[in-house]
């Protein structure tokens, strides 16, 4: 691939062409302030706060937007860039809430860090306005359209990425853009949350059940349900799964989820798990210990083995269940029943 | 190109169909041959709605088409396949004007998906259980590896034959040897000297050679006795296997039934001993994806009750039954045993794992994984083997009594019989009941409203359940599915087997609907 030669902040820097300001700084350990710009999508250049100084030119440039080019002499920080991101961040904080006390993503909120790091104070928020033309609950999720920023991440989520075509941009009454949002065309796949950067879009499961900062542990796993074998990430809190967000980066799924994989953990925590061996009797069942239960199964197996032969046992394994679970009922039947009859729903 | 087969891939493998659309949204051209209009053909190139159960007629006739103007991979077929010549025979017999009929398809369209499919290189297949659960299953799926051989399209990245699997871990158990033919790694249990490897790694002194039962063979063994012990570990077989008065009847007629899951279902009413597990959240260990992916899978949160790892029960009984096994976790099973004596895995080691998994065959320590298998036009068995099949109609086709077909899958709200997605709080508000899909003219010849009760009966049960008036399914034909007991689509069913796989055909029965 060609290089171009450039500097950034001084520092010579080689980047591929056709690549970013942003990407190219990013190669070299420079970071540039971002809000609509996400990994995942196609740079969106909505928020202006990733704005860069080129070869000195009064009208500074979007970095995420704007390719390299041979010489190109970029400056990243400055103070009349500083004092025009503060610019763009009080402009939002204008028309937003003052909702960290009771938002969701308080603690890991993109809004709330870039205004921490640009000191922004004391803006008047007169009225907080909806950005969104029609706001939206499903099962799942919920709008709060006054605390969206307008970065349209979610509605490239929801078309680039997931394909739904759920959101959309519109042109608002004032004829300044809206997020519109088509119920019939949702799958409550949670792309939109994942990929949003402010508490505009919450999940209803984990609505105010927890503080960011609380959650101890977020353990990767994979996805229980199909066969496409998803990376999630579980947020445990107090020993419980309180939500599951996908592995930005991770394969196959690269961050991405289906309803299922996103929102369907919680039959973990069922009362009506089943706690303890039952065994029956009498036509019931009845509560019993691990051992009496291994015990009359281990018997009941001996008797038939030694009335029947071996293969008068059978066992069908669980494609659910994991591998070593399956190899190891496998080798109970093969090496201490003697039998090969062994199966699972392979073929359906 | 892609050309999906039988597949409702954005209900069925959600997050699978999100690349195919990126894909497609870039320029990729996409061909769907299916009996629904489902959603990928909103954005298809090209969708041709087949009758149910007439695949082979498709593809044979495709490649009819793909000899007689010969525009098949001359190289590829004569380098790396044997049996061209009676494939060729074969296929002569399908001329498009011929099988225009059996599949509802116009002769010029087949002609021109023929063309299409030649035009562009490679072409990737992806299919489900709309090609395998089928009395002709096996022969569908050799028939499709027939027309990837003939386009040249094995053996490349995005190309070949990849079906999507079912259930999360469904690759993993048969590559863990829960199939009654193979131990891991598809070892032939027919083979003494692999039977010998596994007798000493396990310290006993022999093992069987005969492979045992598959499930339909043991449900019927239950009856007749010859099968006395069942042990029936995670799967809700009540539910969903075919025709479930006949199941149910099997298990009633059973002597000893143990089943170990997580909640009560369906199927542990049978049961006389039943143990609780724990679940996937709860232990550590591995899930095999469809691209052969071996993923870890990571304890969050402790099993309730007693509940106890499947490993740990099978170990328990194992003792029981006098064999002391050494291994005591999931990683020192994996680590010591499968990946010891499973060539394919001997590289997968669980600090391997820790990020995005690896591909399978993986076989020493020092390999990347195999992110597509037959490269260069390499098959297992050394070059391609073309296995020419005749069509055969599903085992029940439609009658004047019963005169429509069924044909039944998965919704994207729930996962099968909904013991887990049925107790997740949300998913059932998204879907809380079972529809009966039918087309529109249908309807309207009925006399039928959209969302009216009513009932379908086949020669083997009824159920009473909302009709659900769509354009994605044809005249003729009744969609369903088996999330919900009541009007669980397998109380209609055919239990009619591929008398290989025995795989049943749950694609295809007769039933017929009236109004209540
Ligand atoms: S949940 Fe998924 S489908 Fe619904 S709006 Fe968000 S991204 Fe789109
Ligand atoms: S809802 Fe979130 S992602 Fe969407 S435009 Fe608003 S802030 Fe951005
Ligand atoms: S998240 Fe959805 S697509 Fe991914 S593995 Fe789970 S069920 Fe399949
Ligand atoms: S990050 Fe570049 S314009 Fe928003």
């Amino acid at each position: 691939m060609a290089m171009v030669k450039m500097t950034i902040d001084g520092r010579d820097v080689a980047a591929p062409e056709g690549s970013t300001i942003l990407q190219a700084a990013k190669s070299v350990g420079i970071r540039i302030p971002t809000l609509c710009y996400h990994e995942r999508l196609k740079p969106i250049g909505s928020c202006g706060l990733c704005i860069v100084e080129v070869d000195g030119s009064a009208t500074p440039v979007a970095a995420c937007e704007t390719p390299v080019r041979d010489g190109m002499e970029v400056v990243t920080s400055s103070d009349r860039l500083f004092c025009m991101r503060q610019e763009v961040l009080k402009s939002i904080l204008v028309h937003h809430p003052l909702d960290c006390p009771i938002c969701d993503k308080a603690g890991e909120c993109l809004l709330q860090d870039l205004v921490y790091e640009h000191g922004v104070t004391g803006v008047e928020a007169p009225a907080p306005s909806a950005k969104f033309r029609n706001g939206y609950a499903t099962a799942f999720l919920r709008s709060w359209p006054e605390r969206c920023v307008l970065c349209f991440r979610c509605v490239a989520a929801c078309t680039e990425i997931q394909g739904h075509f759920a959101l959309s941009t519109v042109e608002g009454p004032d004829g300044s853009p809206l997020v519109a949002y088509d119920e019939s065309k949702c799958v409550s796949c949670g792309e939109c949350i994942q990929l949003c950067p402010t508490g505009a879009l919450v999940e209803k499961k984990s609505e105010r059940r927890w503080r960011n900062w609380e959650v101890e542990q977020k353990v990767r796993t994979t996805c229980p349900y199909c066969g496409v074998g998803c990376q999630q990430l579980l947020h445990v809190k107090n020993g419980r799964i309180v939500k599951v967000s996908g592995v930005e980066g991770a394969e196959p799924n690269q961050g991405r989820l289906c309803v299922k994989g996103r929102y369907g953990f919680d039959f973990i925590y069922s009362e009506e798990r089943l706690k303890t061996p039952l065994i029956r009797e009498n036509g019931r069942f009845r509560e019993a210990s691990f051992d009496e239960a291994l015990d009359l199964v281990a018997g009941r197996f001996k008797k038939i083995i030694a009335e029947s032969g071996s293969d008068a046992i059978a066992g069908v394994s669980c494609a659910r269940s994991i591998n070593e679970d399956s190899y190891q009922m496998q080798k109970l039947f093969r090496a201490v029943i003697g039998t090969n009859n062994i199966d699972h729903c392979a073929r359906t | 190109m892609f050309l999906v087969i039988g597949s409702n891939m954005t209900e069925a493998h959600p997050v699978a169909s999100t690349f195919l659309k990126n894909a497609v949204f870039n320029g990729a051209q996409l061909i769907v041959f299916d009996p629904r209009k489902h959603k990928l053909c909103d954005i298809a190139t090209l969708h041709l709605p087949l009758k149910v159960g007439s695949d082979i007629a498709l593809l044979n006739a495709l490649m009819h088409v793909l000899i007689s103007e010969d525009i098949y991979d001359h190289k590829f077929v004569e380098f790396c396949t044997v049996g061209f010549d009676e494939l060729k025979a074969k296929v002569m017999n399908y001329p498009p004007e011929r099988v225009a009929d059996i599949c509802g398809i116009d002769a010029g369209i087949i002609r021109d998906t023929a063309r299409r499919l030649a035009a562009v290189k490679p072409v990737m297949v992806c299919y489900t259980l709309g090609i395998t659960e089928h009395t002709c299953g096996r022969n569908n799926v050799l028939s499709v590896a027939n027309l990837q051989m003939l386009l040249g399209n094995m053996g490349l990245e995005c190309g070949g034959v990849n079906p999507l699997r079912g259930q999360n871990n469904v690759q993993g158990a048969c590559d863990m040897g829960a199939l009654p033919n193979v131990f891991p790694g598809y070892q032939s249990v027919t083979d003494a000297a692999i039977r010998e490897k596994f007798a000493q790694a396990w310290g006993v002194n022999d093992l069987p050679e005969q492979p045992g039962l598959m499930i339909p063979q043991m449900l019927e063994g239950l009856v007749t006795r010859q099968v006395r012990g069942f042990y029936i570990f995670g799967e809700n077989l009540a539910n969903t296997e075919p025709d479930i008065r006949k199941v149910e009847h099997e298990l009633a007629s059973a002597e000893f039934i143990v089943c170990q899951d997580i909640f009560e279902t369906e199927t542990t009413r049978f049961a006389h001993v039943v143990f609780p597990a724990a679940a996937w959240s709860e232990n550590d260990g591995t899930f095999t994806s469809s691209e052969r992916r071996v993923n870890r899978v990571r304890t969050a949160s402790a099993p309730p009750g007693l509940a106890k790892p499947n490993w740990w029960i099978f170990k328990q009984i194992a003792q029981r039954m006098g064999h002391d096994w050494p291994s005591d976790s999931a990683q020192e099973i994996w680590d010591n045993e499968v990946s010891v004596l499973a060539p394919s895995y001997m590289g997968i080691k669980y600090t391997r794992l820790e990020n995005n998994g690896l591909q399978w065959p993986c076989p020493n320590e020092d390999h990347p994984g195999t992110c597509y298998l037959h490269q260069n036009g390499e098959f297992t068995c050394g070059l391609g083997r073309f296995n020419a099949v005749d069509w055969t109609p599903p085992a029940e086709v439609p009658d004047g009594e019963y005169p429509l077909v069924l044909s039944t899958g998965r919704r994207l709200y729930h996962y099968h019989t909904r013991t887990q997605t049925g107790r997740c709080q949300g998913l059932n508000d998204l879907l809380g009941e079972e529809t009966a899909d039918i087309s529109l003219q249908d309807a309207s010849a009925m006399g039928i409203e959209q969302g009216e009760k009513i009932r379908v009966k086949s020669r083997r049960g009824e159920v009473t359940v909302k009709a659900r008036v769509t354009p994605e399914v044809q005249p003729g034909m009744v969609w369903m599915a088996f999330h919900f007991r009541e009007n669980c689509s397998n109380w209609l069913t055919n239990p009619a087997f591929d008398p290989v796989t025995l795989t049943a055909e749950y694609k295809a029965c007769a039933v017929r609907i009236e109004k209540l």
